[in-house]
């Protein structure tokens, strides 16, 4: 397929992927680990400025008096939920079956945004009660270090309704494959640090 | 409608600034006019905004370098004088509030728009040539780094005429720079400055680690890469080791600012030291991404000259490697009165002292490279031996500075600011000037007139020393940094030398700036039409100067280290005979321009809380960034016609006189 790109480039253009280097999706993804590496650095100073300031609590209320253990759960189950529809989404992409995809990514999708819109309304929550991030140093970590875990499942969710409509629109293709594969592997990513928020926050949160 | 923005945020009251405003304006409509009228728009924008050729975004970044070199510099010299003239009674012509301003940016400017620059640029331009790569890995994202960089250095820019920047010091240290002590825009200005800017130098540095990583010619093994392009992958290591630090410790003062958070205040359970602890954990490995590279390039400058193999090539990756990491156990020396205790305090400055071994190494190796070679005196080798001789006295008071007791004597002295300015002009100046003047010919096709290089180097290396060996002896004397004004005729005489030191140091700005005009002037008498001036060891010089877009004709095979070096044994002639394949490269984007434009009206709007425009700038970015990834159509392929015209006008060239030719060792012009 390759080939035929490149004995005429005018005959690329409509064959969108064609002239693709094989090896680009193995560099993007790559570059996408490279990526991931850097966000791990930044999720590891919000988790360090947390446990230096979880009890700074100034007069304002502990984790255990603001965390429902078992809101948090539900919220957990939905992100892990997400992840291994995920993983049915990229199996559907190795088998070629673009409609499983689909199907799969809008479930994913859906427990995503069911996730964000139980944080919103946990900080809503909060911030109606007065334990806004502006009350004391441990709640402004609090907010900070789950609100950017949020704002990343919110870009998740932007990046994954585009790759939804791509994918419909012009199939498996190359290019959507790596981006599918490295959506997939953000999404899996983000998990990993749930896991950690879910311990060093909550779990370890209403220990304290 | 415009938040905070009203007409009295101009500082029409203030002469000075305005008289240095009106120029910029001048001179700006000049250049704007000049390209109007030349009929160059289409030009510059097809060619260099949207490009994504890294040499040519290499250019760009040095260019800017440069311009905002002259700017950081104007603060420098305005330091130096009022505080020659206000050391003994009198009250100078900067009053303390533009005083603080004017050293904040001068540090600000320096580290994040010059020195950045200057070594991502030649980073840009040069490993790909090396390492026998096309293009770098991400293209696009390439271009789109350089236009964020962009956009950080017109937010500081225009801090000088709307509102005003930072008071604080480069570091703009909570809780001064919190809300309540500095109400104003300018800690915002430097906050999305560097922000901006900050994500911008991250993309590069996840970019080139995937470009050396995995576009290496076939057979350059890691132990067969150039050292130049060993010092950039460990400084690119560095950058995403080390900057998401800095992104997330400047979105925290961010939150404390805007919302009201509290990570770095006074009250209600903020922590300050907390924020110099973070800020310097990414502040220490900066220093090395910022010498990491220039140690390369030394290296590269003076095996060249000396005719040489490195010696010790292999020390001195493994000492590379070593700073690389110990560049992030030695933060806290930046505040041993912090009070840690006196087990930190030793844990830390003991690390520090350790860093100066791999550094001696260093040192070493290019003094045995040296030893028994023919060493050609240009203007790169210059530099070099300036470095040498300069870097390693600065190392010596650094050493002194590890010492957690004698640091609590020296620390906010001129002793540091003396140390610090010794390791960075004599390192990351002098290896940028060594670098751009190495490698000019490389990206232009013709090279620098080393009259005025020369003279460029004795006014640099001169007006240093006048400039800040008086600064160690002010340091022991007690001065301390920062003074707008201050009553001791003992000390003004030192500060009169240091001031006649920058005067010196100007007249070297000025001869570098003479040198390029002279340059382009005489280019065709300067040219080098042979793609190897100096005689060159590694890749870059195996292809025509100036480079084609597409680098190389034929993927270089690699068999050695010093590859190019061994070809030339071997006889090159062989290489030109195989057939052309056509060549896959990139198509030029303008999206990075969108991009960053967006992210331009982002920050300016959240600098003055036009809340509205903020969004319209976010949404902007995200659109722009959509929209792209519906365009499947951004590579294409260079077809055999072409390659082989551009081949054969390469040999054509060959053919003319060439400035100098490798084996040359008097230089013209």
């Amino acid at each position: 397929m390759a080939n035929n790109a490149m004995t005429s480039h005018d005959g690329a253009h409509d064959a969108h992927d064609d002239h693709e280097h094989h090896d680009t999706n193995g560099l993007k993804v790559f570059g996408f680990w490279l990526y991931l590496l850097s966000d791990c650095i930044l999720f590891a100073m919000l988790f360090a400025v947390y446990v230096v300031l979880s009890q700074a609590y100034a007069g304002g209320p502990t984790g255990a008096e603001i965390f429902e253990l078992n809101f948090v759960l539900v919220e957990t189950a939905l992100l892990l939920a997400s992840s291994f529809t995920y993983g049915l989404a990229m199996l559907g992409m190795n088998r070629g079956d673009s409609s499983a995809v689909i199907k799969w990514l809008m479930i994913t999708f859906a427990c995503g945004a069911g996730f964000i819109a139980m944080e919103i309304y946990e900080f809503y929550h909060l911030i109606v009660n007065g334990q806004g991030p502006d009350k004391s140093a441990f709640l402004s970590a609090f907010f900070t270090l789950v609100g950017t875990h949020g704002l990343h499942v919110t870009a998740g969710l932007i990046w994954m309704a585009l790759l939804i409509f791509q994918v419909k629109k012009k199939g498996l293709t190359e290019v959507h494959r790596g981006r599918l594969m490295m959506l997939s592997l953000f999404w899996h990513f983000l998990d990993v640090i749930w896991i950690c928020v879910f311990t060093v926050v909550y779990l370890t949160g209403v220990m304290l | 409608m415009l938040g905070k923005l009203t007409i009295e945020a101009v500082p029409y009251h203030e002469p000075i600034i305005m008289i240095v405003l009106a120029a910029v304006i001048l001179g700006g409509a000049a250049l704007v006019g000049f390209i109007t009228v030349k009929k160059k728009w289409a030009y510059l924008w097809n060619e260099w905004f949207t490009s994504v050729d890294h040499k040519k975004i290499g250019m760009m970044y040095i260019i800017v370098a440069l311009v905002m070199l002259i700017r950081g510099f104007s603060d420098a010299i305005m330091m130096r004088s009022q505080q020659m003239l206000a050391s003994s009674g009198g009250q100078g012509y900067l009053p303390p509030d533009h005083y603080d301003q004017i050293f904040t940016a001068h540090g600000v400017i320096m580290i994040f728009f010059v020195a950045m620059p200057l070594v991502i640029g030649l980073i840009n331009v040069v490993v790909p040539l090396q390492i026998g790569a096309r293009d770098v890995a991400f293209p696009f994202l390439n271009s789109l780094s350089f236009w964020l960089f962009v956009v950080g250095a017109l937010l500081v820019n225009i801090s000088l005429g709307l509102g005003e920047f930072a008071k604080t010091g480069w570091l703009a240290y909570p809780p001064l720079s919190g809300a309540n002590y500095s109400p104003g825009v300018g800690v915002d200005y430097w906050i999305w400055s560097l922000q901006i800017s900050g994500v911008g130098t991250l993309l590069t540095g996840v970019n080139f680690i995937a470009t050396i990583l995995k576009m290496r010619a076939p057979g350059m093994s890691l132990m067969k890469m150039p050292v130049f392009t060993w010092t950039a992958l460990c400084a690119n290591v560095l950058i995403v080791a080390a900057f998401p630090i800095l992104t997330a410790t400047i979105a925290m003062l961010t939150l404390d600012r805007y919302l009201d958070f509290h990570f770095f205040t006074n009250d209600l359970g903020g922590n300050m030291m907390m924020y110099v602890n973070l800020i310097w954990a990414w502040g220490h490995p900066e220093v090395y991404i910022l010498v990491l590279p220039v140690f390369g390039v030394f290296s590269e400058v003076i095996a060249t000259f000396s005719k040489k193999k490195l010696f010790g090539y292999t020390s001195l990756v493994w000492a590379t490697l070593v700073i690389t990491v110990l560049s992030f156990i030695v933060w806290l020396h930046h505040y041993f009165t912090m009070g840690a205790g006196a087990d930190v305090n030793a844990f830390f400055g003991i690390a520090t002292m350790i860093i100066s071994i791999p550094t001696g190494v260093k040192i070493f190796n290019w003094l045995f490279t040296m030893y028994r070679g023919r060493v050609e005196m240009t203007s790169p080798v210059l530099w070099t031996l300036g470095f040498i001789v300069t870097f390693t006295i600065g190392g010596m008071t650094g050493v002194l500075l590890a010492v957690p007791g004698a640091n609590y004597v020296l620390h906010n002295s001129l002793f540091l600011i003396a140390h610090f300015h010794n390791v960075i002009i004599g390192g990351v100046v002098f290896g940028a000037m060594a670098g751009i003047t190495y490698w000019f010919p490389k990206a232009t096709g013709f090279m620098l007139c080393e009259k005025w290089g020369k003279r460029s180097f004795w006014f640099w290396i001169t007006g240093f020393y006048l400039a800040f060996m008086p600064l160690y002896i002010l340091g022991f004397m007690g001065m301390t940094r920062r003074l707008q004004h201050v009553d001791n005729p003992l000390w003004v005489p030192y500060l009169v030398v240091a001031f006649i030191g920058a005067v010196l140091i100007l007249i070297g700005i000025a001869c570098t700036v003479i040198q390029i005009a002279v340059s382009i002037k005489n280019r065709k008498q300067l040219q080098d039409t042979t793609g190897d001036i100096w005689g060159g060891r590694t890749l870059e010089w195996s292809t025509t100067s100036p480079a084609p877009f597409y680098n190389f004709a034929h993927e270089p095979q690699v068999s050695e280290l010093d590859e190019f070096w061994e070809m030339k044994e071997r006889g090159i002639e062989q290489e030109a005979k195989k057939p052309y394949a056509p060549i896959h490269m990139p198509r030029n984007a303008a999206a990075g321009v969108i991009i960053s434009a967006f992210s331009l009206v982002f920050g300016f709007a959240l600098i003055w809380h036009i809340w509205w425009m903020a969004v319209v700038g976010l949404v902007g970015m995200i659109a722009t960034f959509i929209v792209r990834s519906f365009n499947y159509d951004i590579d294409y392929y260079v077809s055999v016609e072409e390659v082989e015209r551009v081949e054969r006008e390469g040999r054509e060239r060959r053919a003319l006189p060439s400035a100098r030719t490798p084996n040359d060792t008097v230089v013209q012009g």
